[in-house]
């Protein structure tokens, strides 16, 4: 399904990204019963996404864990192959298709898609200092060596709240907020078109988290960057995105501006991901949670993926699979039940 | 009941250090609090503040280099003498019987409290087995009840899987079955739901709930997420640096906070109103426990600090301004400060 997005008509721009029907299956090795026996089993873990994101957009991808958010985000900058689809690039008027671009092809313009990490202690090299892990793309690409490639080391490390003498350190001398600092200069140094923040803020302390929020904002304005934010706190969404997709069981099952997303929820999940937020103040007791487990993308119902868990569920929603169809303009929503009653 | 028997615990000026090549940290640095019975206590802060060691040195589970400097740590059970647990000596049947009898505990990680090579029940029945004196059968029927009061569809089927084969929610719900399968007079709870995703959050912060008021149970939860502590405590704790920096009834906390640290906290939550606005934040990071600066502890970081008074005093006390609101801080009755 591809998305028509009113606005695209009225914008001479093409989007940045283009996704379109986009899978990503693992094959995994399962015991059968007995235990002596395996049998293969697909694990869906993207299935048939699309979406368009215009330059200088921020979208947010929001879902329970093991729904497919970094599966995605790595199968789109092709850190991983797709099993299907096409994830349209376009920089100027060149247009190419990540998905299936040669690999002689697809290395130039891997500097022009950028990914920031959840874990800011894992994803960097204990035993380099902070100045070669955030120069080493400049590096690997030719683009810069000696005075340049210092000089630019400096000026990112400013960018992101760090001082120039932390270039000589190792990473193990900084607090979790400065070493997401460092891997977001990393990021940057390449000038990227699109940057992926994969739960860049989930592991901060929330005073680090806004700190970082804000960055990432002024460095969307002042570069005109492109996002694509994973996370599964929406509140963290909320403020930093234009657009939010909502993800259940490899699946966009609600897409549509932000404040639409909360305003007007109309996928009984997102409604639920919604009630399910603890929000801090004692007088607003939490409405509602969300019964049961969280979908296994490996063993899902048939239907609706989130027939078990759902309380308008009716028996259409047994059998048939939702498309994502377009409710009012921007607003898309896969559930059979959206619009034909209240929910 | 007098108000004096619905205390739970009562920790007193406790003192955990670290002695560390660094130097020595000073992890919980003179903590004084109470838990009561059937309330909730959260502990807030963000990492690094001693928010595990407090609750590690409750229960006596500090290992080198860490010590417990001083402090009294009071329980007062049920019809009984109050203990101080700092008085007991290291292997005595006292400690045993209050770690996973009197006193229990649970993590961030499920797996930390379970054995992966062991089934649910069987674990289970271990802890129930440790600390009653009941049968094998009797305590597989015990632990079988657990499970279903957790909300684990068909325990009795359920009862002889391995952790591994259920999900991180499903495996915390384990975790408070056993955990509370003693009934235990206070429960502590070290953020428990950090690891689980917010639909499953919620489902377990209800679960934590409903068996408090099942078991009139003291719960002390600790946890950086003040979403989680508005839903679940009756009175709050901010800690800061090992210290206790505002304590207060949730409403008060939340509503009225008079510590720059918890405005700053409260003001940095991604809200859903203020969309698109930068997010006010805490200027700086937390130092390193082993340089704590002079004066106020958080006085380079504070938006109301007053040179030549918070940089060079003495540390604030915890001071009362009334008698469910205390806070340390040099400026507490400047009415300057305000959220
Ligand atoms: N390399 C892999 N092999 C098999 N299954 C995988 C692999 N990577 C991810 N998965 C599965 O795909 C699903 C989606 O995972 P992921 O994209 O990491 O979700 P999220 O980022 O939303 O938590 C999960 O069920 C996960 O177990
Ligand atoms: N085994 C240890 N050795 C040295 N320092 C420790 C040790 N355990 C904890 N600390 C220090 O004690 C302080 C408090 O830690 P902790 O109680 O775990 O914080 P939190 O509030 O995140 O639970 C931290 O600065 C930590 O580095
Ligand atoms: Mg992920
Ligand atoms: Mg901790």
């Amino acid at each position: 399904m591809i998305q028509s997005n009113e606005s695209q008509s009225n914008t001479p721009t093409k989007p940045l990204l283009r996704v379109k029907g986009l899978k990503k299956y693992f094959t995994v090795s399962v015991p059968s019963k007995g235990f002596l026996t395996r049998r293969t089993n697909a694990v869906k873990a993207v299935d048939d996404v699309s979406f368009d994101i215009m330059p200088g957009d921020i979208l947010g991808v929001v879902g329970e864990s093991g729904c497919g958010k970094t599966t995605m985000a790595r199968t789109i900058l092709r850190a991983i192959d797709p099993t299907s689809g096409t994830v349209e690039l376009t920089l100027g008027d060149h247009t190419v298709d990540i998905a299936t671009l040669k690999a002689s092809k697809l290395k130039p313009l891997r500097q022009k898609m950028q990914m920031i990490f959840q874990d800011p202690f894992s994803s960097l090299n204990p035993r380099m200092t902070v100045g070669d892990i955030i120069g080493e793309p400049l590096v690997i690409h030719k683009l810069a060596r000696g005075s340049e490639l210092k000089d630019r080391v400096v000026e990112i490390l400013k960018k992101v709240g760090l001082a120039p003498e932390h270039a000589v350190r190792y990473p193990h001398a900084f607090s979790g907020g400065q070493r997401q600092r460092i891997g977001i200069a990393r990021a940057l140094i390449m000038n990227p078109a699109l940057v992926v923040a994969d739960e860049a803020v989930s592991a901060l302390d929330v005073s680090v988290q806004a700190q970082v929020i804000n960055l990432l904002q002024d460095l969307q304005e002042e570069f005109k960057l492109t996002y694509i934010f994973v996370a599964h706190d929406l509140s963290v969404v909320k403020h930093i995105c234009d657009r939010v997709a909502v993800m259940y069981a490899g699946k966009i099952v609600e897409m549509a501006p932000t404040d639409e997303i909360f305003d007007d929820p109309l996928h009984p999940y997102t409604r639920a991901l919604l009630s399910a937020i603890p929000l801090p103040d004692p007088d607003v007791p939490m409405r509602f949670a969300l019964g049961g487990e969280v979908a296994d993308p490996g063993a899902l119902p048939g239907g609706c993926s989130f027939h078990p868990r759902c309380d308008k569920c009716e028996d259409e929603c047994k059998e048939k699979i939702p498309s994502l169809r377009e409710y009012r303009p921007g607003h898309l929503v896969a559930c059979h039940r959206a619009g034909n009653t209240p929910l | 009941m007098s108000a004096n028997n619905d205390i739970v615990l009562r920790v007193e000026n406790l003192r955990t250090y670290f002695e560390t090549d660094g130097g020595i940290v000073r992890a919980v640095d003179g903590v004084t609090f109470s838990v009561k019975r059937g309330k909730t206590l959260a502990l807030v802060g963000e990492s690094g503040c001693g928010k595990s060691v407090t609750a590690y040195s409750i229960l006596r589970l500090i290992q080198k280099p860490g010590k417990i400097i001083s402090g009294r740590i009071m329980l007062h059970a049920d019809e009984q003498e109050s203990i101080d647990i700092l008085s007991l000596s290291e292997k005595s049947d006292e400690l045993y019987d209050i770690r996973g009898g009197k006193v229990s505990m649970i993590f961030q990680e499920p797996m930390t409290a379970l054995s992966p090579v062991h089934t649910v029940g069987n674990q289970i029945c271990e802890a129930i087995l440790l600390h009653q004196d009941v049968s094998r059968a009797r305590a597989r029927e015990i632990a079988i009840k657990a499970l279903g009061d957790v909300g684990i569809p068909s325990p009795q089927k359920r009862i002889d899987i391995y952790p591994h084969e259920i999900s991180g929610g499903m495996r915390q719900r384990v975790v408070i079955a056993m955990a509370l399968v003693c009934r235990p007079q206070l429960l502590i709870a070290d953020e428990p739901t950090t690891a689980l995703d917010v639909t499953i959050q919620a489902q377990i912060i209800h679960l934590i709930k409903e068996r408090q008021r099942d078991l009139s149970m003291a719960v002390m939860l600790i946890t950086h997420d003040l979403g989680v502590v508005a839903q679940s405590a009756d009175d709050v704790a901010v800690m800061y640096l090992g210290r206790i920096v505002e304590q207060a009834d949730i409403r008060d906390l939340m509503k009225t906070p008079r510590h720059p640290y918890t405005m700053g906290l409260l003001k940095s939550l991604p809200s859903l109103s203020n969309r698109h606005k930068r997010l006010p934040s805490i200027s700086g990071s937390v130092p390193s426990p082993a340089e704590i600066p002079t004066g106020c502890p958080f006085h380079p970081r504070c938006p109301y600090c007053v040179k030549g008074l918070c940089d060079t005093a003495a540390a604030p006390e915890l001071t009362s301004l009334d008698s469910k609101h205390s806070v340390a801080c040099l400026r507490a009755n400047d009415s300057e400060l305000k959220l």
